[in-house]
């Protein structure tokens, strides 16, 4: 059975928005205005990816629009991380090279041995799944290892002053920023099928494939998504240690961010 | 240029500038092999950059900073940090035990080499398994004296090591601090306390604002 939604099914389900702005409005939280401009403007997104994808993978165009529509993800997305923890140094390019070396392993291991057939309606939203899902812990590895080096300067530099080269004198700090970034995306994975349904998994059911094959191909993107997280956040952290430190291991100045 | 054998560190016309600001302006000085040449002047003066100058946690914008008679951008600055030690103004503990802080410093030694180091700071080998965060002030900057000396320094850089220090624990440090002079360690010891000063130094250089003063003064001490 295949379930679609109709036009006038996008319309009702603009009661639900209403539902959350009706409920600002009751606790005079003031965010009506915000709910409706947010889920405007997600729509607004939506229909405009969907006729682009429409367009991208249409069968018969040729894949090199798809790799296109996979580099200009990785382009945004490290626009996004850098807009977002400004405080770090040189983060566009780190995650530039962090969101290319994950592409490199998870499509490299998807696509190069066959679990999925390598075509634009595979590759676009597994990337897409790749990308979005290690933003967040490529912004939050980069913060928490300049945080944990400009905090505990006096702790590096008295590693440092007793002869340990930087990349030795930051272990302890990188190990705690991949923790914490690697942390909320084990537990994910940990409460998965128990405490939710995952988005892949509830999208495929809906659109009506059988409950086995959605968990096989959900589990394939909950792997996907752990190897790309661990890859971004390894590359950014090991790359931002080569930027903080000097070539003869001098940590540099790295300012307290407004507003702390 | 003096000897290199009776100078350990020489700065010739050193300048550092920070947002702006000479923090050390055309410094020339020498400071001998011998004894424990002290440092002082008031916050702000320039002495922790001056100190830090000395192992390559900084350089200067001008001028050359020399160890024994070699410009230190021509050392390895690992090796050089480990021929001059420094111990910071605030207790820097690792986490975990005595022994583990260090076994930072020397990962291969043994339990002997880390016991004698800590009797060399007047403190209980006893003390080596105990979590390190639990020492008291005066402790915790003896360990973090041990920590540099597991590393075998000929010079011994200390910034303030003794301003968040009780009398008692002050005085055990000054004494701990003469007798690596007196075995043949060179000593810079930065400091605002003049009365410090006066008790531990061989000779005292006095620094405002980024400048020396015309001539270190000699102490008539041994």
């Amino acid at each position: 059975m295949n379930i679609t939604v109709s036009w006038l099914g996008l319309a009702v389900s603009l009661l639900l928005v209403a539902v959350a702005a009706g409920i600002s409005w009751w606790q005079r939280l003031g965010l009506q205005r915000q709910i409706l401009i947010a889920a405007a403007r997600a729509l607004a997104q939506l229909l405009l990816v969907g006729a682009a994808l429409t367009l991208v993978i249409s069968p018969g165009r040729s894949i090199w629009w798809s790799w296109l529509w996979v580099a200009a993800m990785v382009g945004y997305a490290s626009v996004v991380a850098r807009r977002r923890a400004p405080e770090v140094p040189h983060l566009l390019s780190l995650a530039l090279a962090s969101f290319t070396a994950a592409a490199v392993v998870t499509l490299g291991v998807l696509f190069g041995l066959h679990v999925f057939p390598l075509t634009g309606r595979t590759l676009v939203p597994i990337a897409g799944m790749m990308v979005g899902n290690s933003m967040t812990a490529t912004v939050l590895a980069g913060r928490r290892l300049t945080d944990e080096l400009r905090d505990k300067r006096d702790e590096v530099e008295a590693r440092l002053a007793l002869g340990q080269p930087s990349r030795q004198a930051a272990t302890p700090y990188v190990r705690a920023a991949l923790r914490a970034a690697l942390t909320p995306q084990i537990e994910t994975t940990k409460a998965t099928g128990l405490v939710f349904l995952p988005g892949a998994m509830t999208g495929l059911i809906l659109a009506g494939t059988a409950p086995l094959q959605a968990v096989l191909v959900q589990a394939v993107v909950m792997f996907l998504v752990l190897a790309a997280t661990a890859t971004t956040t390894v590359v950014i952290a090991l790359g931002l240690i080569r930027r903080l430190f000097t070539h003869d291991h001098r940590l540099i100045y790295l300012p307290t961010p407004a507003g702390q | 240029m003096s000897e290199p054998s009776t100078v350990a560190l020489e700065f010739e016309r050193v300048s550092v500038v920070r947002a702006g600001r000479r923090v050390l302006d055309q410094i020339t000085a020498a400071i001998p092999a011998a004894g424990i040449t002290v440092v002082t002047g008031p916050s702000g003066a320039g002495k922790t950059t001056l100190l830090r100058l000395c192992n390559r946690l900084e350089i200067p914008d001008e001028g050359i900073v020399s160890y024994r008679g070699q410009p230190l951008e021509d050392l390895d600055p690992l090796v050089l940090r480990r021929r001059v030690g420094m111990v910071f103004q605030r207790p820097t503990p690792f986490p975990g035990s005595v022994a583990d802080n260090l076994a930072v410093a020397h990962p291969d030694a043994t339990a002997g080499e880390l016991s004698t180091a800590l009797t060399r700071v007047a403190l209980d080998p006893g003390l080596l398994g105990q979590d390190a965060r639990t020492l008291s002030g005066g402790e915790l900057q003896r360990m973090c004296l041990a920590r540099t000396l597991v590393t075998s320094p000929e010079t011994l850089l200390l910034d303030e090591p003794t301003s968040a220090l009780d009398e008692q624990p002050k005085r055990v440090f000054e004494d701990t601090a003469r007798g690596l002079a007196a075995q043949g360690i060179t000593v810079v010891w930065v400091t605002h306390d003049d009365a410090q000063a006066r008790r531990v130094a061989t000779r005292i250089y006095h620094l405002r604002g980024g400048r020396l003063a015309d001539a270190p003064t000699e102490e008539a001490r041994p």
